[in-house]
């Protein structure tokens, strides 16, 4: 039925050219990155520096799970509406094997300088005899040890990673041969890293940061994470999504696209913030003292403004701008929610870090900051690179006429 | 003068029914409404039907949810009979926040239902009125108001060349299904 099938000529086999500004501005930011981390270990600030890298290290290894996340659900749901963005997400899930080789390094190298992780990760405290011995930590040893950690991690970035690449391969490869081969195999495959990432995020989670202060747990913890990494996937892919189209490619993605991404970026932000309230308001109300002390670090002077910050940036804004229907239409106005949104998260990231690494002892300046370029410029770098290695439509994906047609 | 009302096109296809409403326009005929068994893309768009302002009520009922929810709260925990629970204040805003959000979302549902029927006269016992009876079945309607649009042959023809199955001269604006 082609009600609506307005006969259009797009080129299919376009191709992004990743080349001048984007490409120069992307290494600058990774060279600035590579210097400033050079400089906080040089001048001392060892702690801080990791506490850095393991927040963007972890905040890199999201974004691109949440990519992987985003085509295995799409496919899952057997959607129509994305397929003409599905590259994206495929880009960003083909660079989750590097990010997690990234973030296994910051983890392993911490572990190995005591820097991350010294809430458990010493000898000592699990020496009966030792004057530092604690219970606590000796009752969690089975599960919370250097070994057992670094092999989960293995395990499930790896999961993620061989999956994430293989379905991102199959797309590829049905641009070469078309035909549903494989469509039906991603379908599967897809199925099944669901389930693996579906049960292993939270543990993921609970191992690289919320072991940081590993006296304290919270079973939403998992959750909480879970939804922050979603939202700021869906705000890289928007970021993206709307700088390829000013620059004149996809132009079969339209304003009905847009606003299917503003509806995902507007419901979970406020899915995060029903999370991270769930997770709130039963430690406040329960008023625990092993349960409150994670509120209570963060209630200090030197944390309390970034607490309720976030709050501001990560819900009310996104709730009172994209609540509008045209808002999530403008491409101007989704750019500006979704940079805000991956602001918002890194400071999200920052309050669950810092008070276990570097405790009170908190900064904002350089090193922060520098890091977090450096990041953005590598996942800036090997995302658009990959990118501009394919067509930017998977042109024989059997729902595409589905997504050219996509009207709400 | 006849004493047709509405001019009514039946189509079996939406697509020749879209064809319609293109021509019909195109000779400044205006359309009084389309009724269709399912939703089609891009027709309110082609008629220039106006954004729904069923938002409006509901975040007016929301809004009313919202209030009646925390004056609820706040009048048995905070002002009736204040108590003492787990050292928290009387007025403990966090505790008051999932209370306060469920009555939102029971109002503004239950008022969007509510606004819905009333606004399209539906309601239990009473039988639904439409202008023609296939269109909840397999016809996709375009009605003409005759009394605006005068050149009755002009109006047959276009639909006829459209592809209505069928042109109907309706002396009453409803057919009902009691």
């Amino acid at each position: 039925m082609g009600t609506h099938n307005h006969h259009h000529d797009y080129n299919f086999s376009e191709q992004y050219t990743f080349a001048g500004t984007a490409k120069v501005v992307s290494l600058v930011a990774v060279v600035l990155g590579v210097a400033t981390i050079a400089y906080g270990l040089s001048t001392g600030d060892t702690t801080r520096t990791f506490a850095n890298l393991l927040l963007m290290g972890y905040y890199f290894a999201c974004v691109c799970a949440a990519g992987a996340f985003f085509i295995a659900l799409q496919m899952v749901t057997q959607s129509g509406w994305s397929v003409g963005m599905l590259r994206i997400p495929q880009a960003m899930a083909s660079v989750l094997p590097i990010a997690a080789i990234v973030l296994f390094v910051i983890a392993a190298a911490g572990l190995n300088t005591h820097t991350l992780y010294h809430h458990w990760a010493d000898p000592e405290l699990l020496d009966t005899n030792s004057p530092k011995y604690d219970p606590i930590i000796a009752g969690k040893s089975a599960f919370l040890n250097v070994p057992a950690f670094l092999i989960r991690q293995i395990l499930f970035m790896g999961s993620y990673s061989i999956f994430a690449f293989i379905i991102a391969k199959l797309s590829y490869k049905e641009d070469l041969e078309g035909g549903l081969n494989s469509y039906k195999r991603s379908f599967k495959l897809s199925a099944i890293f669901l389930v693996i990432f579906g049960f292993t995020t939270p543990i993921w989670s609970f191992d690289t940061i919320m072991s940081l202060e590993a006296h304290w747990f919270s079973t939403m913890f998992g959750w909480y994470n879970f939804a922050a990494m979603w939202v700021s996937g869906i705000a890289a892919i928007v970021v993206i999504l709307v700088l390829l189209k000013k620059a004149g490619y996809m132009a079969w993605v339209n304003e009905n696209h847009l606003h299917d991404l503003g509806k995902l970026m507007f419901g979970f932000s406020i899915f995060w913030t029903y999370v991270w309230f769930a997770q709130f308001m039963l430690i406040w109300y329960s008023n625990i003292p092993e349960e409150t002390v994670y509120f209570y670090k963060r209630w200090e002077p030197e944390y309390k403004p970034w607490f309720w910050l976030s709050i501001v940036i990560n819900f009310l804004a996104p709730l009172l701008i994209l609540v509008d229907r045209d808002a999530k239409r403008k491409q101007n106005i989704m750019l500006f929610v979704a940079i805000l949104l991956l602001c918002g998260h890194w400071l999200d990231y920052y309050i669950m870090v810092m008070p276990g690494t570097v405790e009170a002892d908190r900064h904002f300046g350089l090193i922060e900051i520098g890091t977090a370029i450096g990041f953005a410029g590598l996942f800036t770098f090997l995302v658009m690179n990959k990118i501009s290695k394919h067509a930017l439509v998977p042109k024989h994906h059997p729902f595409l006429d589905e997504s050219l047609n996509h009207q709400i | 003068m006849s004493n047709t009302k509405y001019i009514i096109g039946s189509f079996a296809d939406p697509d020749d029914l879209m064809h319609g409403i293109e021509k019909l326009q195109a000779n400044n005929i205006s359309i009084y409404d389309c009724y269709t068994p399912m939703p089609i893309h891009g027709i309110e768009a082609k008629l220039g039907v106006r954004p729904s302002r069923l938002p409006i009520a509901a975040f007016c009922f929301g809004a009313l949810g919202a209030t009646l929810g925390f004056s609820l709260l706040y009048y048995t925990m905070a002002y009736d009979w204040p108590m003492n629970i787990g050292g928290k204040p009387s007025l403990p805003l966090p505790n008051f926040v999932p209370v306060t959000f469920e009555c939102t979302i029971l109002l503004c549902a239950l008022g969007m239902v509510a606004t819905f029927f009333f606004r399209n006269h539906l309601f239990p016992g009473r039988a639904p009125r439409v202008m023609d009876l296939r269109a909840t079945d397999d016809r996709f309607i375009l009605a003409v108001d005759a009394r605006e649009n005068t050149d009755h042959a002009l109006v047959d023809r276009l639909l006829k060349e459209a592809g209505a199955v069928e042109v109907k001269y309706n002396e009453r604006k409803y057919v009902s299904y009691e």
